[in-house]
């Protein structure tokens, strides 16, 4: 007699699945909090699936590898350029199906796998009252006088501090090291991760920091405050791109699809610029709000794709740590 | 002690399972993340030079520790004044402030625009940096002055007053005391304490991330952090994790050897009747390090105040969801913590130090380790992101069952010194034990290692960044989150509601052991 | 009937060894020189102490691994006969049940009991709010309460003044006549053994002599007991 106790709470499960699919995305815990761009987006993506988007949060690559091919995840988004790889060589994730020649990157982008939803550049930015003449390129911030204090990130613990790496290594190449040496006497410190190198910034600890070229464009639109800019170098500048990915065993296909579809959508690409603080991935420039127009923006992109980033990344960490810990 | 004619009580049962869940969640949490890299990678250079850091961090820490703490604990021993016991009190307000707040505090002096710096140049002399070995230092000592010197106090007032007096009856002078009554104690005190700041500095995290000015300071529980997250070489983290047990293992035994001094919620209110120190220039002397340990201590604590107090009143409101979240959590992890210790005591005193050493052995672990040990094992029978918040007060609890034992352990074993063949002959065992002997007679210590618990659980960012859920972030993932998205304003002020509520919590629970116990 | 048989205790370089039966409703002193195992001799019997051989028997059960709050006995120590955070009928009330969930009836009991050693009233009050001699009594009362027939006293009244010392000597008798209980008492002070009765048990050498009557003992002392006496 258990048999059919069973089937009404088969019958029951599929009733209340019917009613609202839920979809799981993995998301970075900055992106999903109250100030990141993740209510926002479960806002208007679920005015259109007619589902619920449920957010978990965390180490994003740990936990997918950990779960492996058991993960609760849909889709995940927030990932970056640093964990592609990894992260398509475990062979979780499916091809997003966009249009990638639609996108409005500084680059193009072939990977039919994972799908950019935002960008920026990493720069150093400084405070136009506390910093009269910034340097003005890379060369002059490294010949600049070593009371020019400067915080970084570092590369084993952050995305920003591993983007910086790979910007010295496109900017110096084999010259890396003496460059990080030249750099290092100007090192403030060395943070785990973005939020506490700018709040040692923003606090007047440090001239300037490693952030993005975008970042200027919370305290312009938010704070009406335009003594924050990015100091802009010739050489170029590393891009760094935010991206989204469909889970090849998701239990809700097509939701995944749509997902994909929306993370591209102008809906959602008019939000980044004040939701992520980022550039849109897929948006045109006349449509970005009035305060991104006062950034600083460079000429040059410097980018390494995963292979070449994958080749260096080892040699280039511990020619960092080398040259930090003289 | 004696070998007793009873059979073996329920009692050391439930202490058997305290200790096995400790184990489970200590070394089984390794065993799970080992088992789970399946390969392991050597180590290289990067992993020696954080295993020197390491050491080279832990042991000056610890020595720098004690000897500030010997003339300021001797100067508190010796004097009386108006405000003493309201000043020891928030002596030890440091030992249980949420590090991220404490390096708020530190930097708003220390820092380059920091007061330090400031007074510096009014008087024309060249600005000191805070970041590297020396901020490292300068903010383990900020946390550990205070656990010194509440130990060696503890031992000041441990010397029967009927030697101060034979004392002052042979004329003997202040150096004599020192040499004669002072240096044995010492001897007693300070190897343990020592022992103790080294382990506790072996695992600094956060810490050496922010003030450590480079790859120069990184520690173990840091190469573990990289190896984890950004390799996600559990391998490695795991090796690094048995590295880190290992150098800690040593120092407990030493520690085991060298007896450790318990410490007391009590009695420091007290000071020593002392007729050998009335000389003007030892006053002044006195009075120097009891003002320089004052100003080391509360000054940062002044400015996370002085900072977070004008937006205190404009922070969003998920900020005061997340607080009344982490006070939640910190009171079960509080109440955890108890339901712990109090077996795992019992068992102690019973069979023995076996008990004790499993009881300590949280304080080498990696939350790290734990944390992704615990999602290995949980994720197939349970859903870790559901069990967020009652594994975050487990882990806490169990973080911080060290110092708890500390307090409690003797205390207990004075209590079945005194009364425990009384309660034998009448056959109270048990849970009418405990219920009617144990819990009255160790009230004190019991507050006062609740009100630990609950604050370092407070303070604590969370074992699992894992488990992570964004609809239940605690305060201080909430005051990340601030930092995280260019709030730095609202950041100060829910450090200041963070540090409110620690000492808040911490002073309940203190006062909770104090009120009405009888004598 | 207690029962010693061939108890054996060792420990380092301390032993001592004990062989004799006491009859029931003995009122036996237990004397000897200090260190000499009067304390140990009343530890083996309550079961706080293992003996390394040999058997402890009441009316022919073994006790020898019973835990001591299962024995039939009572004990009263030198000090720390009463909780201090527990009221004076908590502490009489634990002589009934160690849980203290005490019924109306039993409740009942511990009032009679406080009644019966002159106590009568004094239910709510702590032990700190008392004087040495009521403490002893309200000691005393939960002895009453237990009725267990062996009860072991380990000079329990040798903080009191002689005078009360005599009176508190005076209630065991009454006590102990009452409830037909066997009593053995440590004590160093003579009068104490002569004003309890009967026999005496000399510890002295490493051995707990059998019991002898008192007066006898003190009248022809043997060489152990008159070096003690001096």
């Amino acid at each position: 007699m258990k048999y059919p106790i069973f089937a009404a709470g088969a019958l029951f499960a599929t009733m209340a699945v019917a009613e609202t699919p839920v979809l799981t995305v993995y998301a970075p815990d900055y992106f999903a909090s109250e100030w990141g761009p993740g209510p926002k987006m479960e806002e208007l993506f679920e005015a259109e699936c007619g589902c619920d988007l449920q957010f978990r949060t965390g180490d994003l690559m740990p936990r997918l590898l950990l779960e492996g091919d058991k993960t609760d995840a849909d889709v995940v988004i927030g990932l970056n350029t640093d964990v592609t790889k990894k992260a398509r060589e475990s062979g979780l994730f499916a091809p997003h199906g966009q249009d990638n020649a639609s996108l409005t990157l500084p680059i193009s982008w072939s990977d039919e796998v994972f799908l950019p939803f935002n960008y920026s550049h990493v720069a150093f930015i400084y405070d136009t009252t506390r910093v009269e003449n910034p340097p003005a390129s890379f060369d002059e911030l490294l010949n600049a006088p070593d009371d020019l204090k400067i915080v970084i990130q570092d590369p084993r613990s952050s995305i920003s501090g591993q983007a910086l790496m790979l910007w010295v290594k496109a900017v110096y190449g084999d010259k890396s090291g003496e460059a990080w040496a030249k750099l290092s006497p100007k090192i403030l410190t060395v943070t785990k991760g973005w939020s506490e190198s700018y709040g040692l910034f923003t606090d007047g600890e440090a001239d300037m920091v490693l952030s993005y070229t975008t970042s200027p464009a919370y305290h312009i639109i938010a704070e009406g405050d335009e003594t924050k800019k990015a100091a802009i170098f010739p050489e170029g500048h590393y891009l760094f791109v935010e991206l989204a990915g469909k889970i090849s065993g998701t239990d809700q296909p097509e939701l995944a699809d749509q997902f994909m579809a929306f993370v591209v959508s102008e809906a959602f690409q008019n939000m980044i610029p004040t939701g992520n603080w980022s550039l849109p991935a897929k948006l045109a420039d006349d449509k970005l709000p009035e305060g991104f127009a006062k950034l600083n923006m460079p000429e040059t992109v410097l980018f390494f794709d995963e292979e070449q980033a994958a080749a260096l990344r080892d040699a280039a960490v511990e020619e960092w740590r080398a040259a930090l810990s003289q | 002690m004696a070998r007793r004619a009873q059979p073996i009580s329920v009692g050391l049962w439930v202490g058997a399972a305290a200790a096995a869940l400790i184990l489970m969640l200590t070394l089984g949490t390794l065993g799970a993340v080992m088992h789970r890299a399946g390969s392991f990678s050597g180590f290289g250079p990067a992993d020696w030079a954080a295993i020197r850091f390491t050491l080279l961090q832990a042991s000056l820490s610890a020595l720098i520790s004690v000897a500030l703490a010997i003339p300021v604990a001797r100067a508190l021993a010796r004097r009386q004044f108006p405000g003493r016991g309201l000043l020891i009190t928030l002596l030890g307000a440091p030992f249980i402030l949420p590090v991220i707040v404490a390096i708020l505090g530190l930097l708003a002096v220390f820092g380059r625009n920091g007061l330090l710096n400031i007074a510096l140049s009014w008087a024309g002399i060249e600005p000191v940096s805070i970041y590297g070995l020396q901020g490292v230092l300068v903010a383990h000592v900020f946390f550990n002055l205070p656990l010194a010197t509440r130990l060696i106090l503890q031992g000041w007032l441990s010397i029967p007053s009927e030697r101060f007096r034979l004392a002052a009856s042979l004329n003997f002078r202040a150096d004599d005391v020192n040499r004669l009554l002072g240096r044995p104690m010492l001897r007693a005190v300070v190897p343990g304490a020592l022992v103790v700041i080294f382990v506790i500095c072996m695992t600094s995290f956060a810490v050496a991330l922010t003030l450590g000015g480079g790859p120069r300071s990184t520690t173990v529980e840091l190469a573990i952090y990289q190896a984890f997250r950004f390799d996600f070489d559990l391998g490695h983290a795991a090796l690094l994790s048995v590295v880190q047990f290992g150098l800690s293992a040593l120092a407990a035994v030493l520690a085991a050897w060298i007896a450790v001094p318990g410490f007391s919620g009590a009695g420091l209110d007290r000071p020593v009747l002392r007729w050998d120190a009335r000389r003007g220039w030892l006053r002044a002397l006195d009075a120097l390090w009891i003002g320089l340990a004052a100003l080391f201590l509360l000054l940062p604590l002044g400015m996370v105040v002085g900072q977070g107090v004008a937006s205190l009143f404009s922070l969003p409101p998920q900020v005061f969801g997340a607080a009344l979240r982490s006070v939640l959590v910190a009171v079960g992890s509080a109440c955890l913590m108890l339901a712990l210790a109090l077996p795992l005591s019992v068992a102690a005193v019973r069979a023995g130090r076996l008990f004790e050493v499993i009881g300590t052995l949280a304080i080498a672990a990696s939350p790290l380790v734990i944390g992704t040990g615990l999602f290995i094992l949980l994720r197939p029978v349970a859903d870790p992101v559901a069990l967020a918040l009652p594994v975050t007060a487990l882990v806490n609890a169990v973080m911080s069952l060290p110092f708890a034992l500390r307090a409690l352990l003797p205390a207990l074993r004075e209590v079945e010194a005194t009364y425990g063949h009384l309660a034998d002959s009448l056959g109270m065992r048990g849970w009418a034990r405990l219920r009617l002997l144990l819990v009255p007679r160790l009230r004190r210590p019991i507050g006062f290692s609740m009100g630990l618990a609950a604050a370092l659980s407070m303070g604590d960012l969370g074992v699992i960044a894992l488990f992570a859920d964004p609809s239940q972030a605690t305060l201080p993932l909430q005051l990340y989150r601030l930092m995280g998205s260019y709030r730095l304003d609202q950041a100060a002020g829910a450090a200041l509601l963070l540090l409110g509520l620690s000492l808040a919590l911490f002073w309940l629970f203190d006062r909770g052991g104090r009120v009405n116990a009888d004598a | 009937m207690l029962t010693l048989e061939g108890l054996v205790y060792r420990s380092d370089d301390f032993s001592l060894s004990a062989d004799f039966a006491v009859p029931p409703g003995a009122r036996v002193a237990v004397i000897g020189p200090s260190g000499s195992g009067k304390s140990t001799l009343l530890d083996m019997i309550a079961g706080f102490l293992a003996p390394v051989q040999g058997r402890v028997l009441w009316q022919g059960n073994d006790l020898t691994r019973m835990p001591p709050g299962d024995r039939p006995i009572s004990l009263l120590f030198q000090d720390n006969n009463l909780f201090p955070h527990l009221t004076v009928a908590q502490n009489v009330g634990l002589g009934l049940r160690p849980d203290l969930r005490l019924s109306a009836d039993q409740r009942a009991a511990v009032g009679a009991a406080l009644a019966r050693v002159g106590l009568a009233g004094y239910e709510a009050r702590k032990p700190a709010a008392l004087s040495g001699g009521q403490r002893s009594r309200v000691a005393l009362a939960r002895v009453l309460l237990r009725a267990r027939p062996l009860m072991l006293l380990d000079e329990p009244f040798a903080a009191l003044g002689p005078a009360l010392r005599a009176e508190m000597l005076m209630l065991v008798r009454e006590l102990a006549d009452e409830t037909g209980a066997t009593v053995l008492m440590v004590t160093h002070d003579p009068r104490d053994a002569r004003a309890l009765g009967d026999q005496t048990v000399l510890v002295a050498g490493g051995l707990a002599h059998p019991p002898q009557p008192t007066e006898a003992l003190f009248n022809d002392p043997p060489p152990a007991l008159r070096a003690y006496l001096g």
